[in-house]
């Protein structure tokens, strides 16, 4: 009863949404007023409706209802509850579900705002946001209905949404559960931070095509969406590194990135989110690279779209790929369809997005951002590449082929340096004019600080080519942004008389994006530090040994203890955990358990290792899943991965930083260039 | 003045550059959209004629005291090929029951078993085939005369897959998953007998 | 016999390597028999450069299926024969297909389209830079232009185009910038 009311509930929110995008559009071209506000109120009224559609899907997880098809593909009564109710994104209808759900609290949130000075834009965004909702709830209600039931007919039994003749509901006696891998905190979160970094760019890209078709192309649409992307951008980098974090911890690989197609369909829009943000900032100041602004924002809406699609269609061959469905053509045909319309509609506007100033030198901060453009491109265009290459390989010469992490970390690196270099350069460049002995005098001192530096680290700690190009630029661009800071503090105790603290506290406060921005650099850095140390200076082995035998291993001693197994009947695991002394040049440092977990509903194990993480190097023991665990031979896999804390604890600042950057304030900078601008115009009126 | 109160010249992007981005895009498109094709595709259908290859047998096993068979010379039986692999366990349900349906039908000549070992090493099939006692021709997944996987061209989906092709070399039956009854075999067979 | 002494020594020398040659192939023995069995470590150092051959995305050091495990095991049977690693990548690929490496085998094309965009692009940006250089016909670009002009020959920003709350806006900016 309760999945017949969810699914009609979806069906009447699918056609609202068609409703809501028609009458925009209509209303609009007809000039009819009346018919877009109805259109706006239809999109308000989604919300509601979709809430209801997933808390009743949340109430039947919830309530162990196995006869209906999602329920019992991911949940199972061993499950506490909350995993129950984040199973809600743990498959894929329930996930399609999820993103509508966000898709119309965003759309609700952007049509709530005062309409008065924009109103041109608003019938196109509703009909952008609206048709993208009617995709996935159409999806929902067509393809994959979260709320089908099994039903028992005389050969099997089948899910359907409607009861087919000569059959009974099936009520399975316990579900599948959750796939164990899932089932830990940070996977908990790591989607729905991705879908929410996803669905945000939708709002940009919404106003991006309203500028297109309005012709109203100049920053108006940017400055309106600047708060969305800034938080789209947060929460898929917090995905990203929550995405990393959980590999480290659960996968039982030792690593946090494994470059697998499903990962790089997740961070290509973050590239050219990431360059998007930097670049917008340019058509703010100096009305350039418009052009730019709307490929990178059309690209990140595209490829978002695109990367749902090859997660989900099994296309790819990828750990991550869900079950091939049908609704691979059907997202194909979306994603032709909106990057279609979206390239013919910025070809079209070519010349309404021409720079209103030029640029005059190569070294000056605008020629940087462009630099920096296209390296966030170049990267982008490898791993996109990198992607689609196995699929050219076999159309056209029958053979598969792997591209893995040696092809993406050779292509990247140089551009990762790259952008590192500019990372560096660009704060100290200036607006407009500038020389390279202007740039030269402000980066001679940072530069010879990092080469000292370098050539410390040299003697004391690696000779490895990479890892001291890396460390250079690492501490280049540390000292540039602290310089940054200096300067600026510097700035305000002189003329505000304040003391250092103050001046700090103040300056960032006043600049929030500025020094926000600043600090997220620095942020990046840190885990540029944990990855170059992961990345060049890990190493592991893999030995068998009897309790009381050691492995060595980078001046450990890994000494096995014991081994104690044990059933948890009402999670439904079994637990083998081995005790292991860990030494270092002789001193006794402590015990680690590395752990395997044995899911018997899902047959699957969970590695979970023993990790002793220090600033300088993570220990990290894991009991082999595959080989049997006693006191007479237990098999270790141990890593020692230098400086990989250096990467979690920047994405601790990160968040500092972004949330200094995304914070609302008032900016006093954009009324003035802005009225300066309109100033301009009339004047040339007079 | 006149040059200040002039728009710019309206260019648009040039007609060769605008060709050369549909060009690319809708190649991209097509490209993706081929291979989601084939990706969905799924096995071989019933009612296909299957073109002939050439199967090389492990050792110790021969056919016609031949170590290889090309389907062509099977022309007049009905050849039934099953998929599997060593380190699938849902075969080993199968094996057994395959094995029993092979004596049955040896005698006769008219109909003919092949395994193919699929994505496979050595050592571990022949213990295999050692522990169910396999007699039928067995050799890896690999059709010599297009040097690539028997199972590519079959499109199989996993192991074990049995394919049943009667004796005009045309696919008739597609079993997907372990056989789990050798009458589920006979029928099968029985029907292309006639 | 054979002719001259000369001649005869290389005989004798010939004769004398011919033995002895034969004399080692008795003791030749597989170089196997006096190698320990390799480490976990040497089997997964070559394991880490393959892909399991049936899972997904899974590279054959960390995959946990029985199929891995069997193939790990392969490796350490060619490894105990003695096969190097180039020898064991070459019959992953001949029998697994080269979807098994984790590179594609042909260098050349998988990095050719990366290269050549980034260089299309470095290029495209060059030609658009130049672009740039040339005079736009808009008013706040003249204004720019006529500002870049007095600062380079010096004066003091009294060009033809200059509104006094437009300079005082200018100077703002430049402050807060």
């Amino acid at each position: 009863m309760m999945a017949n009311l969810g699914y009609g509930i979806l069906t009447v929110t699918f056609l609202v949404t068609l409703y809501s995008a028609f009458a925009a559009i209509y209303g609009e071209s007809q000039k009819i007023p009346a018919l877009v506000e109805s259109a706006r109120r239809a999109m308000l009224l989604t919300w509601p409706l979709l809430t209801l559609t997933a808390a009743i899907l949340i109430y039947l997880l919830v309530n162990n209802h196995f006869e209906v098809q999602f329920v019992y593909e991911v949940t199972s009564r061993s499950m506490p509850t909350y995993l129950k109710v984040t199973a809600w994104w743990g498959g894929q209808a329930g996930s399609l579900l999820f993103w509508s759900w966000l898709m119309s609290a965003f759309a609700s949130l952007v049509t709530l705002r005062k309409w008065d000075r924009d109103r041109e834009f608003l019938p196109w965004v509703i009909f952008v946001a609206c048709i993208t909702m009617a995709f996935f709830i159409g999806m929902n209600v067509f393809f994959e209905n979260p709320f089908a039931q099994l039903y028992q007919t005389s050969t099997r039994i089948e899910p359907h949404t409607f009861q087919p003749a000569n059959s009974s509901l099936y009520i399975a006696p316990d579900g599948r559960g959750l796939n164990p891998l899932l089932r830990h905190p940070g996977m908990v979160i790591h989607p729905p931070m991705l879908y929410l970094g996803f669905v945000s760019f939708v709002i940009p890209y919404a106003f991006a095509i309203a500028a297109l078709i309005t012709g109203r192309t100049d920053d108006r649409w940017i400055r309106l969406t600047r708060r969305w992307a800034l938080w789209a951008w947060l929460f898929l980098s917090f995905g990203l590194v929550l995405g990393g974090r959980w590999a480290y911890d659960v996968l039982g690989w030792g690593g946090y990135w494994g470059w697998d197609p499903v990962e790089i369909a997740a961070f290509m829009p973050w590239l050219t989110g990431t360059a998007f943000l930097h670049s917008v900032m340019i058509q703010e100041k100096r009305g350039m690279l418009k052009h730019w602004n709307m490929l990178l924002i059309i690209l990140t809406y595209d490829l978002v779209i695109f990367g749902t699609f090859l997660t989900r269609s099994g296309v790819l061959s990828s750990v991550h790929a869900f079950a091939q469905s049908a609704i691979g053509p059907l997202f194909m045909g979306f994603v032709s369809i909106t990057l279609i319309t979206s390239v013919a509609l910025i070809l079209y506007r070519w010349d309404s997005l021409k720079s209103e100033t030029q640029m005059t030198s190569l070294l000056s901060r605008e020629a940087l951002f462009l630099l920096n453009n296209l390296m966030f491109i170049s990267i982008l265009v490898v791993c996109f590449w990198g992607v689609i290459f196995p699929l050219i390989s076999e159309l056209f010469t029958g053979q598969k082929v792997t591209v893995g992490p040696p092809f993406y970390e050779r292509a990247t690196g140089p551009l990762f340096a790259a952008l590192m270099l500019i990372m560096g350069i660009a704060p100290l460049s200036a607006w407009g004019h500038s020389t390279l002995k202007t740039l030269g005098r402000a980066i001679w001192k940072p530069t010879v600080v990092a080469v000292v530096i370098t050539v410390a680290i040299f003697f004391t700690y690696t000779h490895n080519g990479y890892a001291l190009i890396g460390f250079f630029l690492v501490a280049f661009v540390i000292l540039v942004t602290l310089y940054e800071y200096w300067r600026g503090a510097n700035a305000r105790q002189k003329t505000q008389n304040e003391n250092i603290f103050a001046a700090l506290w103040n300056l960032t406060g006043r600049n929030r994006r500025r020094y926000g921005g600043y600090i997220i650099h620095l942020s990046m850095m840190l885990m540029a530090i944990g990855i170059l140390g992961i990345e060049l200076f890990q190493v592991e082995t893999q030995g068998t040994v009897s309790t009381g035998e050691s492995i060595n291993i980078a001046g450990y001693t890994v000494q096995y203890k014991e081994v104690a197994s044990w059933d948890d009947i009402p999670k439904g695991v079994n637990y083998t955990r081995a005790v292991v002394d860990v030494y270092k040049n002789g001193i006794y440092l402590g015990e680690l358990h590395p752990r395997r977990d044995y899911y018997a509903d899902a047959q699957q194990n969970m590695t979970i290792p023993g990790n002793r993480s220090t600033m300088r190097d993570d220990l990290y023991i894991l009991l082999v899943d595959w080989e049997p665990a006693s006191a007479t031979g237990a098999t270790f896999k141990i890593y020692v991965n230098p400086l990989v804390n250096w990467l979690w604890l920047g994405s601790l600042l990160f968040l500092f930083g972004i949330f200094i950057a995304a914070w609302p304030e008032k900016d006093p900078e954009h009324v003035t260039v802005s009225a300066s601008r309109h100033v301009q115009q009339t004047s040339a009126a007079d | 003045m006149a040059e200040l109160t002039n728009a710019a010249p309206r260019r648009g992007v040039p007609i060769w550059v605008q060709i050369i981005i549909w060009v690319f895009l809708v190649g991209l498109l097509a490209i993706v959209a081929v291979q989601l094709n084939r990706a969905q595709e799924g096995t071989v259908q019933p009612g296909s004629a299957i073109s002939d290859f050439t199967f090389a047998l492990f050792e110790g096993y021969e056919y016609n005291g031949q170590s290889q068979i090309k389907l062509s010379d099977l022309r007049g039986q009905v050849v039934v090929i099953n998929f599997w692999a060593s380190w699938c366990k849902p075969c080993e349900q199968e094996a057994a029951v395959l094995q029993a349906a092979w004596q049955e039908y040896e005698s006769t000549g008219q109909v003919i078993f092949l395994g193919a070992d699929y994505v496979d090493t050595p050592t571990e099939a022949n213990i295999y085939l050692k522990k169910f006692n396999i007699t039928y021709p067995n050799g890896e997944d690999r059709d010599l005369q297009r040097a690539r996987p028997l199972s590519q061209y079959f499109r199989i989906t996993g192991v074990p897959e049995t394919y049943f092709i009667d004796s005009e070399g045309v696919l008739r039956y597609v079993h997907i998953g372990p056989l789990t009854s050798i009458e589920q075999i006979r029928s099968q067979i029985d029907l292309l007998l006639k | 016999m054979i002719g001259s002494p000369s001649r005869r020594r290389i005989l004798h020398r010939a004769q004398h390597a011919i033995l002895i040659a034969f004399i080692a192939t008795l003791f030749a023995r597989p170089v196997s028999a006096q190698v320990s069995p390799p480490t976990d470590d040497e089997v997964n150092k070559i394991a880490k450069q393959l892909y399991c051959p049936v899972c997904e995305s899974t590279p054959l050091d960390v995959c946990p299926t029985e199929a891995c495990r069997q193939w790990r095991d392969l490796i350490r049977e060619m490894l105990t024969q003695g096969k190097s690693e180039a020898d064991i990548k070459q019959y992953f690929v001949e029998h697994y297909g080269p979807q098994v490496l984790n590179e594609p085998p042909n260098r050349l094309v998988t990095y050719i389209v990366p290269i050549a965009a980034f260089l299309l692009g470095a290029f495209m940006l060059f030609r658009g830079f130049q672009a740039w250089k040339k005079p736009i016909t808009t008013e706040s670009a003249l204004v720019e232009k006529a500002r870049v002009d007095d600062r380079k020959n010096g004066r003091k920003g009294t060009g033809p185009i200059q509104d006094p709350y437009i300079s005082k806006l200018e100077e703002e900016l430049k402050k807060r910038n």
